[in-house]
């Protein structure tokens, strides 16, 4: 495999922020993720899913709902105002005031024409949706007390709406309520306080079906108002319900971190009459389950421990298939480190600001496995705080470390540094050129002399840096006619090529001396998540979503013998069920050979010139082959040479003292960071 | 060595209730129970036996009502048979011959005359795999019915009765094994089955348990190693089923049952706690705690209003609506292991041996009823599995039974081992054992032997204990010096030992002027007045496994087995061996009340016993294969009234009681040919009494057949074929033991019970079997007179107008009456006082 000094970065403080909202668009496959900082990120999953797109947030924006409209997403706030996201420059496109205070719910009708927001002060606002805004149309007749949460009939003229201590069906044509459901309040001590309906379901039967602070499920019949059931399924709230397309299931998420479903079935063998019944509970959170979303085949939910996860159902997916897995996403499907190769210097992407580190140095001597005396410590050297509301959204550190770089949804900022002895001075560089406004990547070539940030409908701008000015040099741009946002950029070694990849799918080359478009790769139908071109090869490796591996030579324009040797006889099944993606790929100068590239839960160097492991024999074999003899472990070894001792990777890459830096991320750190629990009589505690 | 036919080695007292699944009938007033080879018929609400269904020549693994007539039960048993009763008067009605021995049985009603059972598979000798058989009940008027027509429904199925149910009174049958759960429908012929994952990464055990079917709904409740409980739903399809967990139990589910109506599921564990869930309200559930031990089976009446539990200490609960425990069925409590010996109470005669954990549990063996148990370790326990809590592990009574002694230990891994001795007093006046003293670590390591010195005219008591710390200590009872106001109380009088070996066991001779401690290969004899060596006794190689000194007669000898199997006898007076022989013995035992030593020796697998006098050369008794693997413990337990047998073989049976426990657990004793036939004939009086119901008529009928008797009587010379036994007093003694409920009422005792008493008086005795014979022809009687009755239904008048007249006209004495009457003056009233003094 190689033997590497690796530094061991631990002294990454990403902290992802929690889960506030979830909207499943069934048609496309994707689910938009709301999260407290006003982030909104959409997973593919028709793409094994994979994180897409990251709408970064702002200060004083946190999403309070989402919903989708065919393909435009929708989202309010506490602010008070609804946003249309624009997914294809991942900004907000614009923002319409409700005038009705902070606003917690918006729901769509199931015929896409009008959208019902939730208000603090009691009325509920309908929208008419526009082909490019939104209109306001009416208010439903105004209550005393804030509406939580909304749920359309789906014939479209009836609302039912969750409010304080009640539920209320307004009939949306003449705008008055025409039931209201009285909800019991919680016993004891919760007595005196209101009880809020946090989730509210209107089935196509007239049923209604609420959770609420109590800890109660309740059904109800709509039609006359009056109360059929009541589960009593937490001691705390239920603060999120969903509901299945065929409306045969219900899920409620609780402030235990469970999950429970109730599923409508008959009571005896072949009688019609069904009945809601209490089934299965998951319990895959630790806190808070604040979002939920009903899939055909999976329960989604995500909450204050900031990880989303996939439930599947077991009985409407194939047993023992990928889709079988319980999936758990926990960190971004991009980088969020970027390390400066010859000047040892780390640089860590926050929401709100920047970190720069000076990796530690070691002179002692080992063997394998042993830990080195640090003879200078890693150092924070500086931390860059962001201007202005909106969060960062990518950011870049040159090579060399003399230049920074960062971006928000409105700016571009570009800093020199320079580095004398263990000092490092900043300046912010003036007159940027204008083309620079709003980027969605930023990346240096390897020779810091150029910055290349991808801009909307996937477009390249390339910008000359010299020690005094910034210059604006060409845009690149493909003919594809896909106007999503490029997502990977990845220069040469040489400066002769840079590769960008967008959410199409698709993978550009870009000529840099000719500053024009090389070739397109052949389209593959899952998104790529990392990519590099060889520095002496010229070969582009591609990882997709599906974990799929491609290697593209560009100078002869088709997949190497390699690649096609690779397709031809398949990856190894332990590699496809991993479940989170490459985020990054480079390449061993010493060995031109070995591939490099990481996920979050192993890092893994690919010897081209070994033979690929069959289906049969084991993938993670690195620590039965150390204890074989060499001739049997030549026999043995194979092309994937894994390492799992490495976990919750962010970042991998090698430096040019060919030293490994691995920056982890405990998510044993990241849970003992968030707030406590509420509090559950354990067993035997 | 002559094999004696007339002493039989039987299960007396002590069965074991909670074998399987009680039964409880109809009416809820009958509790039935698989107890060893007999079906027992409790009274839910006296709690005494009523009945015993004896046929079986096995093991009865399962009763179960029968579906189309509630009066009548159906019961299994490994001798290959399934019986079916009339529970109300024990009667069998019909044996059907299955000729595979039966792990369990099930009927429903929707299948009517089919019965269906657990059998091994034939195939597989190792009988490992069993299936469920349906056997088609042939319609035939013989007593004695052979089966042919069995089908298998389905295969591989668990051999636990809990581990199969019906649903829906037999639409379905779900039969849950290891990991997966079967699911079989009558109407379609259709199987489903659906597996669970082995364990989860919570660290969940996902095997089933037990199941039970929702009498309404289809719904299966199954419960698991983990102590979940899954309510299965939609399991007609095979793959969009759906379940939900309950999860209140922290170890495996043993048991579960709906109630009839559905509306509540009760599971029970190990927690010995009952959990009562409420159908669809999950959420919503009530506990009845502390039930004492872990609850192995639940059963529910038809009514719903008793729900039964069996539980681990040998013990059936009936409570009342999940609220009160309104009867205890208890019977002996049989851990894994008796870690004291049994014991025999001197003052209560009672069988003492560890009973729940933690007590001493005294059993009387007469009444076959538990009478107290003794808190002895005074702790709560613990209802988990593998926790070190302390045990009592010996046990110990002086001659009067006024002084108790018991150790207790407790061994935690990584831990010192704790010892506690604990010496006890009865109190007259609360009649049990007060604690008078608690030594904590009396010795350094584990106490083998303790025995009390048995003497009546010393006046203070000794207790002396023997422990692997190489040591002996004598422990007194005396008054505390410095206060007042406490009682006497234990202290250590002396620590002796002999060249750091460790002693073994002690022994005190029958005057307790001899103490005999075993140091390995050692008899040390000591005076406990003095506490001087008096002399060693050794017969090596082997260490002394037991010690016994001889009684009465024999009290001069000393006998001693090794682990070299070797018997050996010392006398005291020459100390010389007097002689050896070479046997495996396991266990040696003396008789308090004769100079009998009773043997049982270990013997390629079976144990033998020997009955013999330390001087006699030649056994009184000999039986090979008493029972198979090691017999460890065995007590006499005397006599409430010395038998008279005159036969040589069976006299050492006279005065006490040989009780022995089997290597499986099982209480068995030796009864002579004679006792057999007299407690045969006592049961059947008994099922007489209580055969016929207690109606208005069955009184007149009784009045009726009191004045035919009495006719006879006065045609027959005054009452002298009559008598009924020749010892009055056995009569009404077993008049008065007789359960209150199943007698007759007083009105019409009263007249027999004074007629009982009046035979005294007539000088000729009878012969036993003479009497017997009496008593069957009078049950021919009955019978006779019952049919009479039928047949002269039609003119009542006659038949029973004398008896009602009799009736009516209480205060005018009939001619007869007043004749009996005129005699009773007469009578020699010194019986009375006799009575009185015994």
């Amino acid at each position: 495999m190689g033997e590497f000094t690796v530094h061991r970065v631990r002294f990454f403080d990403y902290m992802p922020s929690a889960i506030r909202a979830v909207a499943f668009n069934p048609r496309t496959e994707r689910l938009a993720v709301a999260r407290a900082d006003g982030a909104v990120e959409v997973f593919n999953f028709n793409d094994n899913y994979f994180q897409e797109k990251v709408i970064p947030g702002q200060d004083g924006r946190a999403v309070e709902a989402l919903c989708w409209v065919g393909r435009r997403l929708f989202g309010a706030g506490l602010n008070g105002v609804i946003t249309e996201y624009d997914l294809e420059n991942l900004r907000p496109r614009y923002t319409v005031e409700a005038y009705g205070g902070p606003i917690w719910t918006i729901s769509c009708n199931s015929q896409g024409t009008h959208l019902a927001v939730g208000c603090e002060d009691g009325t509920v606002k309908m929208f008419e949706i526009l082909q490019e805004r939104i209109q306001f149309q009416k208010n439903l007749d105004r209550m005393k007390g804030r509406i939580i949460s909304l749920s359309w009939h789906p014939s479209g003229a009836r609302i039912a709406a969750g409010m304080m201590d009640m539920i209320r069906i307004f009939d949306v044509e003449s705008g008055a309520a025409t039931h209201r459901l009285l909800v019991e309040r919680g016993m004891g001590v919760s007595r005196s306080t209101e009880v809020v309906v946090w989730g509210v379901v209107f089935l196509s039967d007239s049923t209604i079906i609420s959770g609420d602070s109590a800890g109660k499920v309740q059904i109800w019949d709509g039609s006359t108002g009056t109360l059929v059931k009541t589960h009593l399924v937490t001691k705390w709230d239920v603060l999120a319900l969903s509901v299945s397309q065929d409306e045969s299931s219900v899920i409620a998420g609780t402030s235990e971190g469970t999950v429970v479903q109730f599923q409508f079935i008959s009571a005896t063998v072949g009688q019609q009459d069904k009945d809601w019944v209490r089934t299965r509970t998951f319990k895959n959170h630790s806190h808070d389950v604040r979002a939920l979303a009903h899939t055909d085949t999976a329960v989604v939910s995500g909450g204050m421990d900031t990880q989303l996860v996939v439930r599947p159902l077991l009985d409407k997916v194939e047993k023992n298939t990928q889709e079988s897995a319980l999936r758990k996403i926990a960190f971004p499907h991009r980088s969020l480190v970027c390390c400066a190769k010859k000047a040892g210097l780390l640089l860590f992407q926050f929401s709100d600001h920047l970190e720069l580190w000076r990796l530690g140095e070691s002179d002692g001597q080992g063997t394998p496995g042993d830990s080195l005396p640090v003879k200078r410590k890693p150092e924070k050297v500086m931390e860059l705080k962001r201007r202005g509301e909106d969060h960062i959204c990518c950011s870049a550190l040159s090579p060399c470390g003399g230049w920074l770089s960062y971006s928000t949804v409105s700016s571009v900022r570009l800093y020199r540094l320079q580095h004398d002895n263990n000092n490092i001075s900043i300046n912010k560089m003036s007159k940027l050129p204008k083309e620079l406004r709003s980027v969605h990547q930023l990346c240096f070539s390897s020779d810091s002399s150029k910055l290349f940030a991808s801009s909307s409908q996937s477009s390249v701008v390339v910008v000359a840096l010299s020690q005094l000015e910034c210059k604006y040099l060409h845009t690149l741009k493909h003919k594809s006619g896909s106007r999503q946002p490029v997502h990977l950029l990845s220069p040469s070694e040489d400066g002769k090529w840079l590769a960008t990849a967008n959410t199409d799918c698709e993978i550009h080359v870009y000529n840099l001396h000719k500053m024009k478009l090389h070739c397109t790769v052949p389209v593959y139908g899952s998104c790529p998540t990392a990519i590099a071109i060889h520095p002496t090869t010229s070969h582009l490796i591609s990882v997709h979503a599906d974990q799929q591996i491609f290697e593209f030579s560009l100078l002869q324009k088709e997949y190497t013998e390699w690649s096609r040797k690779l397709q031809k006889q398949g990856l190894h099944p332990l590699w496809l069920q991993r479940d989170t993606p490459v985020t990054h790929v480079t390449f061993n100068p010493a060995n031109p050979e070995h591939i490099i590239l990481h996920d979050t839960f192993m890092f893994c160097i690919i010897d081209q010139s070994l033979p690929l492991p069959e289906t049969k024999t084991v993938l993670y074999n690195q620590l039965t082959l150390r204890s074989l003899p060499v001739a049997e472990r030549i026999r043995q070894s194979h092309a994937f040479k894994i390492c799992k001792s490495f976990q919750h990777l962010l970042c991998v890459s090698l430096m040019e003292d060919r030293s490994l830096v691995v920056v982890e991320r405990p998510l044993l750190d990241i849970m003992a960071q968030l707030p406590a629990p509420v509090r559950q009589k354990k067993f035997a505690t | 060595m002559v094999e004696h036919a007339d002493i039989r080695v039987v299960h007396r007292g002590g069965s074991i209730i909670n074998f399987r699944q009680p039964v409880v009938t109809n009416d809820s007033r009958f509790l039935l129970c698989a107890s060893g080879e007999c079906v027992k018929v409790f009274s839910t609400s006296t709690e005494e036996c009523i009945h015993n269904l004896q046929g079986h020549t096995d093991l009865v693994t399962g009763v179960l009502l029968r579906p189309s007539n509630h009066l009548q039960v159906y019961s299994c048993s490994a001798d290959g048979t399934v019986r079916l009763w009339d529970f109300t008067d024990g009667i069998l009605i019909k044996t059907y011959v299955i000729g595979y021995p039966i792990c369990s049985l099930y009927a429903s009603a929707k299948h009517e005359g089919v019965i269906f059972i657990i059998t091994p598979k034939l195939t597989d000798k190792r009988s490992e795999l069993f299936q469920l058989v349906a056997v088609h009940l042939p319609q035939s008027g013989d007593q004695l019915v052979e089966t042919r027509e069995l089908s298998a429904v389905l295969s591989n199925v668990s051999s636990k009765p809990a581990a199969t149910a019906f649903g829906q009174g037999g639409e379905y049958l779900a039969s849950v094994k290891g990991l997966q759960m079967e699911v079989y429908f009558f109407r379609k012929e259709k199987s489903y089955t659906f597996s669970l994952k082995e364990d989860n990464k919570k660290g969940g055990r996902n095997t089933f348990t037990c199941v039970a079917c929702h009498p309404k709904d289809d719904c299966i409740a199954t419960g698991h190693e983990d102590g979940k409980i899954r309510l299965w739903r939609n399991f007609n399809h095979k793959k969009e089923y759906t379940y939900s967990t309950l999860h209140w139990h922290h170890s495996a589910v043993s048991s579960l049952c709906f109630t009839p109506e559905g509306t509540n599921l009760l599971s029970g564990g190990v927690e010995s706690v009952l959990v009562q869930w409420r159908y669809n309200q999950e959420s919503q559930r009530d506990f009845l705690p502390r039930l004492g031990a872990a609850i192995t089976h639940i059963a529910v009446s038809p009514d719903g209003a008793l729900f039964c539990t069996s539980h681990s200490d040998n013990k059936i609960s009936i409570i009342q609506s999940c609220v009160k425990v309104s009867a205890v069925i208890q019977g002996l409590v049989k851990g894994e292991s008796v870690k004291t010996d049994l014991i025999v109470d001197p003052r209560s005669k009672a069988l003492v041996l560890n009973g729940k954990p933690g007590h001493l549990q005294f059993y009387s063996l007469h009444r076959d009823k538990l009478l107290y148990n003794l808190d002895i370790v005074q702790q709560e326990y613990i209802h988990e599995l593998g926790l070190d809590q302390f045990e009592v592990v010996k046990a110990a009574f002086d001659a009067s039974g006024s002084c108790l002694a018991t150790v207790e230990e407790r061994q935690q891994k990584g831990a010192e081992l704790e010892i506690n001795l604990k010496l006890w007093a009865f109190d007259e006046q609360t009649q049990s054992f007060v604690l008078n003293t608690t030594i904590s670590t009396p010795h350094d390591a584990r106490i083998t032997a303790m025995c009390f010195r048995h003497d009546a005219d010393c006046q203070t008591t000794m207790l002396v204990s023997t422990s692997q710390d190489g040591h002996f200590k004598a422990w007194q009872l005396a008054a505390a010096a410095h206060t007042e106001e406490e009682g006497p109380s234990w202290s250590c009088d002396f620590v002796g030992a002999y060249h750091s070996l460790v002693p073994k066991c002690c022994c005190f001779s029958a005057d307790g002027s001899l103490l005999a401690v075993s140091f390995q290969e050692v008899v040390t004899v000591w005076s406990p007045a003095s506490w001087e060596l008096l002399t060693t006794l050794s017969q090596p190689p082997g260490a002394i496994r037991d010690l016994c000194f001889g009684r009465l007669s024999c009290s001069k000898y000393l006998l001693g087995t090794t682990d070299s199997s070797l018997l050996c006898c010392w006398n005291l007076l020459t100390c010389s061996l007097e002689w050896s022989t070479s046997m495996d013995v396991s266990l040696l035992l003396s008789d308090p009340l004769s100079e009998n030593m009773v043997a049982f020796c270990c013997e390629s697998g079976c144990t033998d016993l020997f009955v013999f006098k330390p001087s006699e050369p030649r056994p009184l008794f000999s039986q090979k294969a008493v029972c198979s693997g090691r017999v460890t413990h065995a007590v006499f337990a005397p006599r409430e009234e010395m038998l008279e047998s005159c036969e040589e073989s069976s006299q050492w049976l006279n005065r006490s009681q040989l009780y022995f426990l089997t290597q499986h657990m099982d209480l068995m004793t030796f009864i002579t040919k004679v006792e057999e036939d007299r407690l045969m004939a006592s049961s059947k009086q008994l099922v007489i009494d209580d055969s016929v119901a207690m109606t208005p008529f069955y009184l007149l009928l009784g009045k009726h057949r009191q004045e035919q008797q009495e006719d006879q009587d006065a045609v027959s010379s005054q009452s002298s074929e009559r008598a009924p036994l020749p010892h009055s007093s056995v009569a009404i003694k077993e008049l008065l033991q007789t359960p209150a409920h199943v007698l007759p009422s007083t009105t019409f005792l009263c007249s027999m019970f004074l007629q009982s008493l009046l035979i005294p008086v007539t000088d000729n005795r009878e012969e036993k079997k003479h009497a017997e014979e009496e008593m069957e022809s009078e049950k021919e009687e009955e019978d006779s007179s019952e049919e009479e009755m039928e047949s002269s239904a039609s003119r009542p008048e006659q038949a029973s107008g004398s008896g009602l007249a009799a009736e009516l006209a209480a205060p005018t004495l009939t001619k007869a009456q007043s004749r009996e009457l005129r005699r009773l003056k007469k009578v020699d009233h010194s019986w009375l006082s006799e009575l009185l003094d015994s």
